[in-house]
């Protein structure tokens, strides 16, 4: 229902309050890091960004591990038809 | 086709008075001829415009095969704004987009016309800078402004400027070129990134708040698809430029007039970074996204190899590429092999593409 | 681009789709209802339906705030646009969105001054660029969008803005999905919830529906391998006969969601004590309007509002759509009276609507399913 995009903060404003620059994929937009208020945003950080506004940061550990576990599961279906022509083979 | 012509006479210097465009200029009198002398004459400067007849006359060129050239003719009409634009201005889109739609007819241009509106105000510094663009443009080309008009209309009656522009093009002997003709088996081939110019213009406007490393791709095609069809006439069954409604529509339209329909793979199809990113933020398609530089060649597929390899070998078609095949079924539809691996129908785009929050 | 990429690829679908169709129970058939619209467009868009085993179906849910606002507020919106020295700003997606009189592109064809955002600080600027004109932003959106108007609602507030005002329609999440679910008149299986929603509200508000209706919920990303993972976790909750909250969106929602985004709605917005959803009806508590210290900003109390109830023309069956009832090719005016260059229904409109996705991403599913079965 609604766009989130995740991007990347660029730098926090310091003429403005509660605004930072973030970027994705070399595009660039001001958005409001007011809804983040008792998280410390630094540059580098990752953000989820819905109308102009930052509604939280992304957790990379979390993103990762997430992968990892459908990692697993791929790596194990591979294997599982390696096996299965192996057999087909012998 | 200034070649072998003799060297235009001494012009007279017109002088221009004033900062801006003003009604005075419209009047079809003295002002008008000095804003014509002082910006157009200038600008494009050759011996069609120059003597400001009521038209120009063409000298049609011979034909190796039969001494009959098919004439190519076409007009578009442009309205932009901004009327500057990272990567050009109004004036380099009203001449490339005349010449890329002769291109698409698989001709050469012989000349172009160019006719103005004018907004009262409009800074003769701006204006100025437009005609220059076209003129340099139309140089790239090798072809040249032969005869126009300009009209200049009340504050808050046109955005600047609108340049209608109107071309005449030699069609290349080989080409047999209609979006009717693509034939399943056919491959897909696009010169070049898509979305740019579209992406460039959303965000030049200032609106939305996004900036983004982007240019308009605005360039003369004729030279490419020279270079297309010397190499690979007999193949080539259709040419577009993705302009309005962008690659999807060009497509859409080339599986309705054929009758087939056309696969895209969406792994293939090359979109700028920058493009992307600008796009993902404002929830819009760059498929549907409008270029002014690339050109769309349906290709039969024992030669698109060299068709693809022609393209490439000229520096505007340098990031050429096969982005999908022409299918028989389902007829009159475009479909998209997505990267996840599933298969999404790519619509007519309905409407101006609108940025989206959901 | 970075979590966004390594969520589209088909060799770890493959994997889940293997998964998925393990878990399926000879017999039987599973309705799994996506409730966000996003979701509607991820599946379409990227052909999500490929990795589905046959007894698997999405049924698409009410959550695109652009399909679920009734006829009549879209005609009070109107109404607020063509009154003179006003200046509408609305996000993209409203704009063809049909009242009883045409749209919003339509009433700023006959004069309306109606300019698109991105953002409604973008709106908020407007009403410093122009002084001299009263600058209304149409408010729309679930909790996902409520915090940033209350944001932008209390800046105009600190900056002494007078000429800024929010003609309020957010709307909330759970209380359509439990007014669905008490219907009884379409049997669920399971909510892949809303992602964005999510990391406002958090995981816990839908506990509820695990717990008094035994439904599963699993909170969900946007990507599509999001999606058919969150299909799996559902399908094995299914098979071991739990109805439990589970977040695959680790990565973006917190179970607690976002405590700063939830302050600022509830310092400056109330739930109104009825709203009508286009297709489900009057909804209680359902909606959020500005509370009365914040009235100066409120364009319900400094405007004229027609507030009109306009019945959804007859045709029109989003409601059904919206509730799960039928799938959008099974409307009587599905691509034929209504496709979205002239849409009757709110479905058609956004390009998340389910019979929008469905209309341009995924008609071809459908037809070579039924080619399939001739």
């Amino acid at each position: 229902m609604c766009l989130g995009i995740p991007c990347q903060v660029d730098e926090v404003a310091a003429d403005q309050p509660q605004t930072a620059w973030v970027d994705v994929g070399g595009a660039r937009r001001k958005v409001s890091i007011a809804l983040l208020d008792d998280e410390q945003v630094v540059p580098g950080d990752w953000v989820l960004v819905h109308v102009g506004f930052a509604l939280c940061k992304l957790d990379e550990a979390e993103a990762q591990a997430t992968l990892e576990l459908l990692e697993g599961m791929a790596k194990a279906y591979q294997d599982e038809l390696a096996a299965l022509a192996r057999s087909d083979i012998a | 086709m200034t070649s072998g012509q003799a060297a235009p006479a001494a012009r007279p210097t017109a002088r221009l008075e004033g900062e801006r465009v003003t009604l005075a200029h419209g009047s079809g009198g003295k002002a008008t001829q000095a804003l014509v002398q002082a910006v157009f004459v200038e600008a494009f400067h050759n011996p069609r415009l120059d003597p400001l007849e009521d038209g120009a006359v063409l000298e049609v060129p011979e034909t190796a095969t039969n001494g009959r050239p098919r004439l190519a003719y076409t007009t578009d009409s442009f309205v932009v704004s901004p009327l500057f634009f990272p990567g050009g201005c109004i004036g380099d889109l009203a001449v490339n987009g005349t010449v890329n739609d002769l291109a698409a007819c698989g001709a050469q241009p012989l000349a172009l016309s160019a006719s103005f509106i004018i907004e009262e105000g409009l800074a003769l510094a701006d204006l100025r800078r437009i005609a220059q663009a076209m003129a340099k443009a139309a140089r790239a080309a090798g072809t040249e402004v032969a005869t126009g008009d300009t009209k200049v209309v009340q504050r808050g009656k046109a955005d600047g400027c609108f340049i209608t522009t109107s071309g005449v093009g030699a069609v290349h002997p080989g080409a047999r070129l209609s979006i009717a003709n693509a034939r399943p088996g056919d491959r897909v081939i696009v010169s070049g990134p898509v979305g740019d110019h579209g992406a460039t213009v959303m965000l030049a406007r200032g609106e939305l708040g996004i900036s983004a490393q982007v240019a308009s791709d605005t360039a003369p095609l004729n030279g490419l698809v020279a270079a297309l069809l010397d190499e690979a006439a007999a193949g080539t069954h259709a040419l577009r430029d993705p302009t309005r409604g962008g690659l999807a529509t060009v497509l859409n339209e080339v599986a309705a007039a054929s009758g087939v329909g056309v696969v895209l793979d969406e792994a293939a199809i090359p979109v700028r970074t920058a493009v992307r990113g600008a796009c993902e933020l404002l929830g819009i398609d760059p498929l549907y996204v409008a270029c002014e530089g690339r050109m769309v060649a349906v290709v039969a597929p024992d030669l698109a190899d060299r068709a693809l390899a022609a393209m490439r070998a000229h520096p505007l078609g340098a990031e050429a590429t096969v982005v999908g095949e022409v299918t028989a079924e389902p007829a009159g539809m475009v479909l998209e092999k997505t990267a996840f691996g599933g298969t999404r129908v790519v619509d007519m785009l309905s409407g101006d593409p609108l940025p989206r929050i959901c | 681009m970075r979590f966004v990429d390594e969520y589209r690829d088909p060799a770890k679908a493959r994997a889940l789709a293997r998964q998925i169709a393990s878990l399926c129970e000879p017999g039987r058939t599973y309705k799994l209802m996506e409730v966000c619209g996003g979701h509607t467009h991820t599946i379409y868009k990227h052909g999500l339906e490929a990795y589905l085993p046959e007894a698997v179906s999405l049924v698409h849910g009410p959550g695109c705030p652009v399909c679920v606002i009734p006829m009549g507020r879209v005609d009070d919106a109107i109404a607020i646009a063509s009154q003179p020295g006003v200046t509408m700003a609305t996000f993209g997606d409203l704009m063809r969105v049909p009242g009883r009189r045409g749209s919003f592109l339509d009433a700023k064809a006959k004069g309306a001054d109606i300019r698109m955002v991105y953002s409604p600080l973008d709106a908020l600027r407007l009403a410093r660029e122009l002084p001299d004109r009263q600058v209304v932003f149409m408010a729309i959106g679930f909790e996902t969008t409520a915090p940033s108007t209350a944001v932008t609602v209390l800046r105009a507030q600190a900056e002494g803005v007078r000429n800024f005002s929010v003609f309020c329609n957010h709307v909330t999440i759970i209380p359509p999905l439990r007014a669905i679910l008490s219907s009884a008149e379409v049997a669920l299986d399971g909510f892949i919830g809303p992602g964005h929603v999510s990391a406002v509200i958090g995981c816990r508000p839908y506990e509820v529906i695990a717990r008094e209706h035994q439904k599963p919920v699993v909170v969900t990303g946007f990507e599509p391998l999001d999606v058919l993972q969150a299909v799996y976790m559902l399908m094995r909750q299914l098979s071991e006969r739990r109805a439990a909250v589970e977040n695959q969106y680790s990565r973006v929602v917190s179970w607690e969601g976002n405590p700063a985004a939830l302050q600022v709605i509830d310092q400056t917005m109330e739930l109104r004590p009825s709203f009508e959803w286009r297709g489900l009806g009057d909804i209680p508590y359902s909606a959020l309007k500005l509370r009365s210290r914040y009235a100066a900003f409120d364009a319900e109390e400094r405007f004229e509002v027609p507030g009109a109830r306009v019945a959804d023309p007859r045709a029109c069956q989003c409601g059904q759509v919206l509730r799960g009832l039928i799938q959008p090719w099974q409307c009587r005016v599905f691509a034929k009276a209504c496709t979205p260059e002239r849409p009757i229904g709110t479905c058609m409109v956004s390009s998340e609507g389910a019979c929008a996705a469905y209309y341009n991403f995924g008609r071809r599913h459908r037809q070579a399913q039924k080619a399939g079965q001739r």
